[in-house]
């Protein structure tokens, strides 16, 4: 597939987004059991406040991707099916979400608990919706598993954290110690369930072939003409026009930026209680992140290549 | 319930991309306006189309054929590209089965064209929504055409009548005939889809001969194995007599 900037960022900014809102409701629940120390409000309003930043600007690289934004109201319509119209539904409700919950830890409201506990049950329905986009196109192989939910969940979850880390490295240092374990470990597991699907994918053999695209029986079929002389959209949607060499790099690249690179970072840092490489480690693995949404659909095959590889 | 379709039979056509043009100009002129193209003369011409045709090369020199493969949207009885769809501009219409997107409901997103395993979904670069094969159905309801031309322009261009028109779930009809009797078969069946548009296979005329066909086994003349009995390759006076 054409790996889209405009994609690629709606994914990875609300997943930071999401991973951040789940980090601080994640900090008030522990603090409400007495597991870690209770954090002062200006972690919440500001969390909130960077948290719904992350997923204002998600929501509006979507916009560029779409052909007629102006419209992009009606796909709100068609929910009962359709997973991207799902997704449109949940991620303003999710925002307005982490936007009453900021403000009920600003008033001082009691009641940011259950708020926080609404928000959250939109946060996973968001990252399920958003996964499901891709993971219920049943014949692009390399998305249809559950490994993809698992991934845009675990890796919004560590890119979150990771922020949530260094926020709050400057707002709660009382908090430093296990938000930065907590964003360590779920990068660590990310690394092994991202690994998983990589292994998973390079194992996968293709349903379609040409036999089946054009229905005839023979091992030797070559395309000589597509059916047309330049480009198409079929050219230019569906596969990413680098060379293997390039996607094998953006692999290595995102599986350091995205996991090791960002963790030492991550524990030199609480090591030495340097707010600035928290805040380095999670800009390198939001950097890593872009890079693995980018190959994540650079990898993805499309069966209708198969009738658009070779122009003359 | 009625499933319109095409069957396109791969025997006949001779990949002469005149249900292309013909497609391209009907669709075109039509009520949905124009079907975007960028550079048309010049380097890298690109520009929507509901068909395109397409060739293969089978087998291995020198035993290759050469097969002309139109293509366009299948109106798949479980179509993929419609459920998708977040603003409901990609339907399937009960009463025919034509598969339709509602160009003043699309978004642009791209995302049907994702989920159909044929490519058969062309975004317009210009109007900047999903365009695909509607059947012309714009010209098969048409009261104001002659009975015997209200079919889709490709079906009416087709020199070699490679392309037939008609209705897959009327048992009698000419398309589920062919579909029946000449091998009929769908695209990509991996995926459930289940097009409505058929392909009638390449067939080949063969007639096989056996060795006591070309030479009499009870020749009379033979019986006692006293005459002679010259080459095959000899020149014989008849045929028959003198072997």
């Amino acid at each position: 597939m054409h790996p889209a900037f405009s994609v690629i960022f709606l994914t990875t900014l609300i997943g930071a987004g999401q991973g951040l809102f789940l980090a601080l409701y994640g900090v008030e629940t522990g603090a409400h059991f007495d597991l870690i120390a209770p954090a002062p409000p200006v972690f919440f309003g500001g969390g909130c406040v960077l948290s719904a930043v992350l997923l204002v600007a998600g929501l509006a690289a979507s916009f560029f991707h779409l052909g007629h934004p102006e419209r992009a109201w009606r796909s709100a319509a068609m929910w009962r099916t359709s997973w991207l119209s799902r997704e449109v539904i949940v991620l303003p409700a999710f925002i307005a979400a982490v936007f009453v919950y900021g403000t009920a830890h600003y008033l001082g409201s009691g009641a940011s608990g259950w708020i926080g506990a609404f928000a959250t049950v939109l946060c996973v329905a968001l990252f399920v919706c958003t996964g499901m986009i891709y993971a219920c196109l049943e014949f692009l192989q390399e998305w249809h598993t559950p490994l993809t939910l698992i991934n845009f969940f675990l890796l919004g979850t560590a890119s979150g954290s990771m922020l949530a880390a260094a926020f709050a490295a400057f707002t709660a240092t009382q908090l430093l110690e296990p938000l930065g374990v907590a964003a360590v470990t779920v990068t660590a597991l990310a690394l092994v369930m991202r690994v998983a699907a990589l292994a998973r994918n390079a194992r996968i053999r293709p349903k379609s072939s040409l036999q089946t695209a054009i229905g005839v029986k023979h091992p030797r079929i070559a395309q000589k003409s597509q059916g047309l002389m330049g480009g198409s959209f079929n050219t230019r949607e569906f596969f990413h026009g680098k060379g293997m060499r390039l996607v094998r790099a953006v692999k290595w690249i995102f599986l350091l930026l995205a996991f090791p690179v960002p963790a030492l970072l991550a524990i030199v840092g609480l090591r030495q209680g340097m707010a600035a490489l928290l805040v380095l480690a999670f800009t390198v693995q939001f950097l890593g992140l872009v890079a693995e949404r980018w190959f994540f659909f650079a990898q993805a095959r499309h069966p209708q290549n198969l009738y658009y590889e070779v122009i003359s | 319930m009625t499933q319109l379709a095409l069957v396109i039979d791969l025997n006949v056509c001779v990949g002469c991309h005149a249900c292309v043009t013909s497609c391209k100009e009907w669709n075109t002129s039509g009520l949905a306006g124009f079907m975007s193209d960028d550079n048309p003369y010049a380097k890298d011409p690109t520009g929507t189309f509901f068909n395109r045709v397409q060739t293969f090369e089978v087998g291995e020199y020198p035993n290759t054929e050469t097969v002309h493969f139109p293509k366009s949207c299948l109106h798949c009885e479980d179509p993929p590209c419609v459920p998708v769809c977040p603003t409901g501009a990609s339907y399937k219409r009960a009463e025919d089965g034509i598969v339709l997107v509602d160009y003043d409901k699309c978004i642009g997103c791209k995302y049907c064209a994702w989920a159909c395993p044929y490519g058969v979904r062309e975004l317009d670069e210009h109007q900047k929504v999903m365009k695909k094969c509607t059947l012309c159905v714009d010209r098969i309801y048409d009261d104001k055409l002659p009975a015997a031309e209200r079919k889709p322009a490709c079906v009416m261009a087709c020199p070699t009548s490679a392309r037939l028109f008609g209705d897959i779930h009327d048992p009698a009809s000419e398309v589920s005939q062919a579909i029946r009797e000449s091998g009929g078969y769908a695209l990509m069946p991996e995926w459930g889809t289940h097009p409505a548009n058929h392909y009638l296979p390449r067939r080949k005329t063969q007639i096989k001969i056996h060795k006591d066909e070309l030479e009499r086994v009870d020749n009379p003349l033979k019986i006692d194995g006293q005459l002679p009995k010259p080459r095959t390759s000899d020149p014989a006076l008849d045929d028959v007599t003198s072997w």
